[in-house]
């Protein structure tokens, strides 16, 4: 057992866990956060994408021993007092999502795209969201999701979300 | 005391609004209820021991060393149970004589395909059953296997394995429909030999690539024995229906069984099933009397949840020297795998009536031989017998348009139903209710460009640019909205194909529906608030959608074959009528009127000619209160309906697909992908629009990227995502979608299906495309999926694909040399 502390989604929290944990069971089991989902058992579908000390990764391919001392944002922080970030209304807006299981690894993909690249092409989005599958929407909706939020999303927010408590 | 706004008469329509859905905010902050997510007081965790061989005796599973691990609760093989573990049942048995293998979730004795779970372990969490998983020890015995579909299809003959050796033969059931038998037309036979004397006679053969259905939401089942009532979280599309199946052979009373489908990620078909782990779950959780869990892992779903496709198709097609049909006969080879799996057999049946599309085949001849292999159980993948049936017609029209030397649109339009012609009934005996073929594919033509991408393709040729474009067409239909129940019952399916909903007006006047339909993506929370809201004339924000939950919904027969909204959608109108019905008399007690002197409209009942009137919402909370209402009257307007359909619905469209082909490397890029469908009404435009984008890319990637193959040890290697190619975001492109509209006549709204419509026809338009851009090398067709390397081939070598390629269609994306790439180990949980 090895005892990590970290913050998720603007909270403390610190447990003691076996070495081999890999973080998105940390956020599942122990954190509770289990909006975000496990797709996959090989890091190719992109559902447990997070934030990781501001950048995304597919929480699946990081040991939580790696996390220890970082900061973590989930989808489930991503909204502040109760108002939704720029990405998550545009996802909505443009029926970027069906079953919703992707969803939060894409939005989180996403807002990582438009922070490295404010106002992609969509050919960049569609490369930017390779790493992430989705079954339901053929990937239309979420392309035209992502080029709405560039296109009205405050860029602010976009940079901000990591640290919202 | 109401906080419901009235609607006033003019307020923008509900149906045909692009509202955005309901079901969102939770799913876009992560409040979510995926069955994975749930833990319950003592939860033990399962993991499942499976067999790494396609066909093997179990001769012995030694258990203890999992047994002694931390935390380990216990290790149980079939052997442990008795007929409590209940069995895997066969709800459509296609003819009298159909063989089914026995199908226990965890065989005791002998393992039919690579996955099949021998044991189970149970620990205190899921990594601890994992660990322990791979201790337990099994000792098999192998057995010939029988693996590629025609081989085995032949095994009487050839002496070829034996699926399973008790049944001895691989033949399951021949279905047979003959139109000179049925009555509905004339003698294939003699169309095709008229035809080969003074005609053409065109034969193909196709294949149907095994697929997965790969719902991104891993399988998941929960099971609470603690109360009463005993109860099932599955990730499932089929609540109801299972838990039918858990009472009919688990021997728990149907009473005492509550299923739960919670959220729920994606199906298309592959969580519509009674699976071998939900019926392990449920018999562990009631005999350790506590909750159990069982999450599969990403590569147990692709080896264990069932495949889809997995076909031969042979066509003989007879037509006039003119291009005007006259015969087509049709022989199927259908791989069930190891099992007859919940519909399994019927699917390729559910194709038997859409060969003849929209076309006016005077005769028609349909086999369908179901053939037992050592493979992965197949049943129903997105469009489910209709897209084989549809690839194969839309695949041989181009090769008849070839053959006449016109161009392909010009044949189908010789040959389809002209709009006219409606209600006309097929060669099938189906009465197709309405279509318009022309206002579609007119439509289709003119977003696509069609006269300039012609011109386009001409010029490429002649120029001899290594860059070809090929332009391929679909023009297709389908039957859904499954289904009448007489017709189901005389196919011998085991259920009927009605649903139900019911409205509670509650007491503030807002609204509560219940639907027996159980969505997993579709949208039903915002759709039927839509259609509720119109009829009843209440706010869309006052309703509330409640599903997926027996103990709620206690009637239903679930979401697939593209029928929410055509037979749930016109139960939910139909309840909506009853609570009107209901409200008149109180509404005229009320305003002291005549019922015969009201009307209503918006919400609001009124006195004809006068400005009194009352709402629904307000008659509601009267009825609560049920201080003063008429003599005799029982104080609820809340209402049921149960809607059996009185036909099926039939959706079309022209989808046009634009490809390019880089000859030189076989490459291949979408240009262009447009198509016009007809859904009849729309409810949602948002939402048709999502399903269709969402239905085309699976098609699509049937045509180019994906196949569960086999190796010839019975393993798939195409087990992960690292080797099962799903498209990306950055595989596909931005699709042209439109409408043209004959609403169906069979429904009160005249809506038709739209779940599985653009699967459906994706498929055949991307490889006519393939086709018709290298036709001029002498290629007649690409095997699925079209991948790089057949296409160079097909462009270097001539003719490619179809019948030529069946040993090697076992393993098209791997070098046959490297054998190395056939593991066998790993298939342990
Ligand atoms: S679960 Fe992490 S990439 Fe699939
Ligand atoms: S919305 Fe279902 S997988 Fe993307």
């Amino acid at each position: 057992m090895t005892r990590i502390s970290l913050t998720v989604d603007g909270e403390k929290v610190s447990d003691d866990i076996e070495a081999r944990m890999l973080l998105v069971q940390y956020l599942r089991e122990k954190v509770g956060k289990t909006g975000t989902v496990i797709g996959c058992d090989t890091s190719n579908c992109g559902a447990c994408t997070v934030h990781l000390n501001g950048q995304s990764v597919k929480s699946c391919n990081v040991l939580a021993v790696q996390a220890d001392g970082g900061e973590v944002a989930t989808i489930e922080g991503l909204a502040t007092n109760g108002e939704l970030h720029p990405v998550q209304t545009a996802f909505r807006e443009c029926h970027g999502l069906q079953c919703g299981f992707c969803t939060p690894g894409m939005i989180m993909q996403s807002i990582d795209l438009l922070a490295n690249n404010p106002h992609p092409t969509e050919e960049e989005v569609r490369v930017g969201l390779e790493g992430n599958l989705c079954r339901c929407t053929g990937y239309h909706n979420i392309v035209r999701a992502v080029m709405y939020a560039a296109e009205h999303g405050s860029s602010d927010s976009v940079q901000s979300e990591g640290a919202s408590a | 005391m109401t906080a419901t706004q009235e609607r006033p008469a003019d307020v923008q329509a509900e149906i045909g609004r692009d509202r955005r859905r309901k079901e969102d905010q939770r799913l876009i902050t992560g409040r979510t209820r995926w069955t994975d997510n749930l833990q319950l007081n003592g939860m033990l965790h399962l993991a499942m021991v499976r067999s790494p061989f396609p066909h093997a005796t179990i001769t012995n599973i030694e258990t203890s060393a999992a047994k002694d691990t931390t935390n380990v609760v216990a290790v149980l093989t079939g052997k442990d149970f008795g007929e409590e573990l209940g069995v895997c049942i066969n709800a459509w048995p296609i003819t009298p004589d159909q063989k089914t293998p026995a199908h226990s979730p965890m065989p005791a004795d002998r393992v039919a395909f690579a996955g099949e779970i021998v044991a189970v372990v149970v620990a205190r969490t899921a990594a601890e059953a994992r660990d322990a998983a791979e201790l337990v020890e099994v000792d098999y015995e192998e057995l010939p296997a029988a693996l590629e579909l025609k081989a085995a299809a032949a095994a009487d003959e050839n002496g070829g394995a034996i699926a399973h050796p008790d049944l001895g033969t691989n033949k399951s059931a021949l279905w047979v429909f003959d139109s000179g038998e049925a009555g509905t037309g004339g003698d294939v036979e003699e169309a095709i030999a008229s035809a080969r004397t003074d005609g053409i006679v065109i034969e193909r053969e196709y294949r149907q690539q095994r697929l997965i259905p790969a719902f991104m939401e891993p399988r998941s089942v929960v099971v609470d024995p603690t109360g009463e009532q005993l109860t099932m979280w599955s990730a499932t599309q089929i609540p109801h229906i299972l838990r039918f199946a858990l009472a009919a052979t688990t021997g728990v009373p149907e009473s005492k069984i509550r299923v739960i489908a919670p959220d729920v990620g994606g199906g298309f078909g592959g969580k519509l099933q009674a699976t071998p782990e939900e019926w392990i779950t449920w018999a562990v959780a009631r005999r350790l009397g506590k909750p159990v869990k069982y999450t599969e892992t990403r590569s147990e779903s692709l080896i264990s949840a069932h495949h889809g496709r997995d076909q031969w198709q042979k066509l003989t097609l007879a037509a006039q020297k003119d291009g005007t049909v006259t015969g087509l006969k049709v022989e199927l080879l259908a791989d069930l795998g190891a099992y007859v799996a919940l519909v399994g057999g019927g699917v390729p049946v559910l194709g038997a009536f859409m060969f003849n599309s929209i076309y006016k085949f005077p005769a028609y001849h349909f086999a369908c031989q179901t053939v037992l292999t050592n493979k992965t159980w197949t049943d129903a993948y997105r469009g489910a017998g209709r897209p084989e049936a549809t690839f194969a017609i839309e695949r041989i029209m181009d090769e008849l348009a070839v053959e006449v030397g016109v161009d392909p649109l010009e044949v189908r339009e010789k040959n389809w139903i002209k709009h006219e012609e409606f209600p006309f009934t097929t060669v099938a005996g189906l009465e197709y209710d309405t279509g318009n073929y022309e206002a579609a594919t007119e439509r289709a033509k003119e977003m696509f460009g069609y006269d300039d991408l012609r011109a386009e393709q001409k010029r490429r040729r002649e120029a001899n640019d290594p860059v070809q474009l090929g332009i391929g067409i679909s023009t297709f239909t389908e039957m859904c909205g499954l289904a009448p129940s007489r017709v189901l019952g005389s196919l011998d399916y085991g259920a009927g194909g009605w649903e139900s909903a019911t409205i509670r007006m509650l007491a503030t006047g807002k609204v509560e529906v219940v639907t027996g339909s159980s969505a997993h993506g579709q949208g039903h929370e915002t759709a039927w608030s839509q259609i509720v809201a119109d009829r009843l004339g209440v706010a869309f924000e006052d309703i509330e959608v409640l599903h997926g939950d027996t103990q709620v919904s206690a009637k239903g027969l679930d979401t697939y074959g593209s029928r929410s909204l055509t037979v749930g959608g016109e139960a939910l109108v139909r309840a909506a009528d009853k609570v009107i019905e209901k409200a008149r008399p109180v509404a005229a007690h009320m305003l002291e009127a005549s019922v015969d002197d009201l009307e209503f409209t918006g919400g609001r009942f009124s006195v004809r000619g006068t400005d009194q009137g009352v709402a629904i919402g307000e008659i509601a909370t009267a009825v609560f209160a049920a201080h003063d209402l008429p003599d005799g009257m029982e104080p609820s307007l809340d209402s049921e309906a149960t809607y059996d359909p009185v036909n099926f619905s039939f959706p079309h469209g022209t989808h046009l697909c634009a490809i390019e082909v880089d000859t030189e490397t076989g490459a291949l890029k979408i240009r262009k992908y447009v198509c016009c469908d007809d859904i009849g009404t729309i409810i949602n435009p948002l939402i048709v629009a999502g399903q269709i984008h969402g239905g085309l890319v699976q098609g699509i990637a049937q045509a180019l990227w994906e196949e569960a193959v086999y190796d010839e040890n019975g393993t798939l290697v195409s087990g992960s995502f690292v080797d099962y190619l799903l498209p990306t975001a950055a595989d596909t492109i931005n699709f042209d979608i439109d409408h043209t509209t004959s609403p169906s006549t069979t429904n009160t709204l005249g809506t038709k299906g739209v779940g599985e419509a653009g699967t459906i026809a994706s498929t055949p338009a991307v490889v006519n495309a393939v086709v018709d851009a290298i036709r001029h090398f002498g290629v007649t067709d690409i095997q699925m999926p079209c991948t790089p390397e057949r296409v160079w081939k097909a462009v270097n070598g001539g003719t490619h694909g179809g019948t030529e390629d069946t040993e090697g269609a076992a393993m098209p994306h791997f070098d046959e040399a490297e054998p190395g790439n056939s593991s066998t180990e790993g298939a342990g949980a």
